[in-house]
């Protein structure tokens, strides 16, 4: 009964987005704004209907129904609860539920929060969402059906990949997909602001909140899909280049930018199309990104059921939208009148430069994700791996972080040079002593680009506070402190990566228990490797005793077995310390009773994660202190009236 | 010049919209072509693997005639599995060769008394070095030879009854 009842609460909420869509026509058709009231429960009870949809979807998947195909396919009744529950959306069907089901609420959201966007405006913005999520749910009740059964039903399921059986699972791709998905919002704003005309300041000052909090939620994705990866796989990597990762790296990149020049639009009233532009690339990179993952056209880490029917489904509804999109731009924005222009030295011109070389980083990002695709089509294989992309994407990433520098030093409208110039004296001179030590320690052992990077994170990050410099703390306004944070996280960020790729030691050695293996300061002591049994798995595990002069501590990294289905994963056993990580992976036996083992120490990589995490700390500060002043203003304005 | 600007993105999306779907419509085509085909073998000369067959030189497989180079070891259970095609194709007239790969004269012989042996000659290649040159990744692999000690063809994967008719054509075709 609950998978009748979900494809039941699926077909609804298609009907009521159909109905939405209908409604949105007749009162832009009519000129009838009033119909925006009729628009809102309907876009609330479609939210409603599709979470029930997922909530149902997460019901089956708890009990393990496994008269349900996608129960029986992807879980296991021997599984332990939280697998289950995670194992909802690490399968096709159910992550595209999810899909629909975070689209469908932000719609809902769109509806009842948004009071600041003109009421025409609001209108077309719903009916856009409406329009998208349509084509989504044909996807999901013809080509995906999560609820469908299977007769007789098995006795048992199939499992989940062990890889995903992982806490990793619950928390990174809801989040990825909130951030993800979110960015419809921003692609329905765009559509719906081109249809009524509406690009100005007021507009973005409306559709700010939705961008951040899709991107805060994508930046913490992100962030926890990278942390998953490294400690996952057992690989000693945080980033590998994979269509996947490069597929959520694409629209964060655009909503970035996107972030930046809505603000230029709602501060400065520039950038009009430059901004819908941003919009509507930002969510289509969501798009195409699924598709590649999806269709299987291009090999990833992350294989889903590979269909070419699902392909092409795919295909056209990005044929639709994203078309659609870009020939509504072309036949609109014409007519949007030119933004507020400004002075070449000036806060604008440097939130140019960010956008610009954000949009050549996508740009590299995208046709190396795609250039083996393209090469195919004439007929070479070919594959691009990391060398490619840290080569051309590293210096332009650089150069960004020094415009993310010198940016908040600046003025809107116009500034001085001389002046600016002064403002970066301290950081500038901190950058250049950093660049002297790093020189004198490690010269010789350390590689331009981490050389570089290191350098500039240390000034950009020296930098990135400067705009709290002779301000009273406690009451600089929100939003610069977000600012100040996520530029901060920016070089924090950039400083673990430059110090893992420059100084991490890696050893891989074949030891007997009993033997000790030194390495970067470190001593591991291999005491013993026992048998180990787990929930549904069982498992070889390595008792290390580790220290660097200090008390021992035990590491203890397992080589895992998996019975359904049947699979080894390697647990790599993970030391965090201040000043880095301690990393061992347990390999195979080789002859003579000795152990495999991979043992990487690397300093700061901690601070990769971290400086993602204040990164969107910064983006929620910045979303309160939006907010909040927004709230102050209404209240204010209420009792003035009163 | 703003107004092809405003239409590019949408020209860029559609050439991309092309690209996607010839991406999609293309036949999948998993099969690794090896670089080494049209060039001649590395030069490489291994000891005998089993008591009763002599060693393998790359010279002694520029016979004139083209022929099989079947990589195995006993220790790998497909080489078993493709032992009864070697031995029809031997029965049909093919001069095969092989190379063991980090393998024991002892184990290779028992393997062969087991398999039946339609070798001629097998080298013993202890520490890969050979199967490294070949550009071979793993057991079975079997190589068509031609008469001037060329690469034609690679076969990767145990040899099954269905794949004889193929390995037959190409030994014709680099005669």
């Amino acid at each position: 009964m609950i998978a009748e009842a979900g494809l039941i609460a699926l077909w609804l909420a298609a009907s009521l987005a159909l109905l939405q869509l209908f409604l949105a026509f007749a009162g832009l058709k009519g000129g009838k704004v009033e119909l925006l009231a009729a628009m809102r429960p309907v876009a609330v009870a479609q939210g409603v209907l599709t979470a029930l949809a997922f909530a149902l979807l997460i019901t089956l998947f708890l009990r393990s129904d496994m008269s349900v195909l996608l129960v029986a396919m992807n879980s296991h009744s021997a599984k332990p609860w939280l697998y289950k529950f995670a194992g909802t959306w690490g399968n096709h069907e159910g992550s595209m539920l999810l899909w629909v089901a975070v689209m469908g609420v932000a719609g809902g959201a769109v509806a009842l929060f948004e009071r600041a966007l003109r009421r025409d405006t609001h209108m077309a913005t719903l009916g856009a969402q409406a329009a998208i999520s349509l084509g989504f749910y044909a996807f999901l009740l013809f080509s995906s059906n999560p609820f469908a059964r299977v007769d007789p039903p098995p006795p048992d399921g199939q499992g989940l990949n062990p890889l995903l059986q992982d806490p990793g699972l619950a928390f990174h791709p809801p989040t990825l997909y909130l951030g993800y998905v979110g960015l419809s919002v921003a692609f329905s704003f765009a559509v719906g602001a081109l249809l009524t005309r509406a690009v100005d300041a007021a507009f973005a000052r409306a559709m700010r909140p939705w961008v951040l909090g899709a991107w805060i939620l994508l930046t913490l994705g992100i962030t926890a899909g990278s942390y998953w990866a490294y400690y996952e796989l057992g690989w000693g990597g945080w980033w590998f280049w994979d269509p996947v990762e490069n597929a959520s790296l694409m629209p964060w990149l655009a909503a970035t930018a996107l972030l930046h020049s809505v603000t230029v639009l709602a501060t400065r009233d520039g950038l009009r199309a430059w901004t819908i532009m941003l919009a509507v690339v930002a969510f289509s990179m969501s798009m195409v990104g699924t598709f590649l993952v999806r269709s299987g056209i291009l090999t990833s880490v992350h294989a889903f059921a590979v269909d070419p029917e699902r392909g092409s489904f795919i295909l056209a509804l990005l044929a639709v939208y994203i078309g659609g999109a870009l020939a509504l731009f072309g036949w609109r924005i014409g007519s949007v009148r030119e933004g507020a222009p400004f002075e070449l030295v000036s806060r604008e011109t440097l939130l140019v430069v960010n956008n610009l070389l954000l949009s050549v980083i996508l740009g590299i990002v995208l046709i190396g994700t795609l250039y083996p695709l393209m090469t195919e089509a004439f007929g070479h294989k070919v594959s691009v791996g990391a060398p490619y992309f840290d080569r051309i994407a590293g210096p332009i990433a650089l150069t960004l972080m020094i415009a993310m520098a010198v940016g908040p030093l600046t003025r809107w409208r116009r500034d001085r040079l001389p002046a600016v110039g002064r403002r970066l004296v301290i950081p500038a001179t901190g950058g250049a002593m950093a660049a002297v030590f790093i020189a004198a320690v490690a010269w010789g052992r350390i590689g331009p680009l981490p050389f570089f990077g290191l350098t500039v994170a240390i000034g950009v990050g020296i930098a990135s506070l400067a705009p709290l410099w002779k301000r009273k703390l406690l009451r600089t306004p929100l939003f610069t402190w977000g600012m100040v944070i996520a530029h901060l996280g920016c070089a924090v960020s950039l400083a673990g990566m430059a110090c893992d790729s420059a100084f991490t030691v890696e050893k891989l050695v074949a030891a007997r228990p009993g033997e000790a293996i030194r390495t970067a300061g470190w001593t591991l002591r291999f005491v013993k490797i026992m048998p180990l049994a787990g929930d549904n798995w069982t498992a070889l595990q390595a008792d290390m005793a580790v220290d660097r002069g200090g008390r021992a501590v035990m590491m203890r990294p397992q080589s895992r077995f998996f019975t359904s289905p049947p699979t080894t994963t390697s647990e790599a056993a993970l030391l965090t310390q201040w000043d880095g990580q301690l990393y061992v992976v347990l390999g195979e036996e080789v002859e003579g009773g000795r152990w495999q083992l991979r043992i990487w120490w690397k300093p700061f990589v901690t601070l990769i994660w971290f400086g993602g995490v204040l990164i969107a700390l910064g983006g929620a500060l910045a979303l309160v202190g939006h907010e909040r002043r927004g709230w102050l203003v209404k209240w204010r304005s209420r009792r003035a009236v009163a | 010049m703003r107004r092809i600007l405003i239409w590019l993105p949408l020209l860029l999306f559609v050439a991309f919209i092309g690209l996607f779907a010839s991406g999609l419509f293309q036949p999948d085509d998993r099969i690794i072509h090896s670089r080494l085909v049209g060039q001649p073998l590395p030069a490489f000369d291994l000891p005998a693997a089993a008591s009763d067959r002599p060693g393998l030189s790359s010279e002694a497989m520029t016979s004139g005639q083209p022929r099989l180079l079947n990589i195995f070891a006993s220790w790998c259970v497909p080489c078993m599995v493709e032992a009864p095609q070697l031995m029809a194709l031997k029965q049909a007239g093919v001069a095969i060769d092989a190379i063991a790969i980090r393998d024991a004269r002892s184990d290779v012989d028992a393997f062969l008394a087991r398999n039946g042996n339609p070798y001629q000659r097998i080298g013993l290649d202890a520490r890969s070095a050979v199967q490294i040159a070949l550009g071979s990744s793993g057991v079975p692999e079997t190589f068509v030879i031609d008469g001037r000690g060329r690469i034609a063809y690679q076969h990767i994967g145990e040899i099954r009854a269905d794949d004889v008719p193929t390995i037959l054509a190409r030994l014709e075709d680099a005669r």
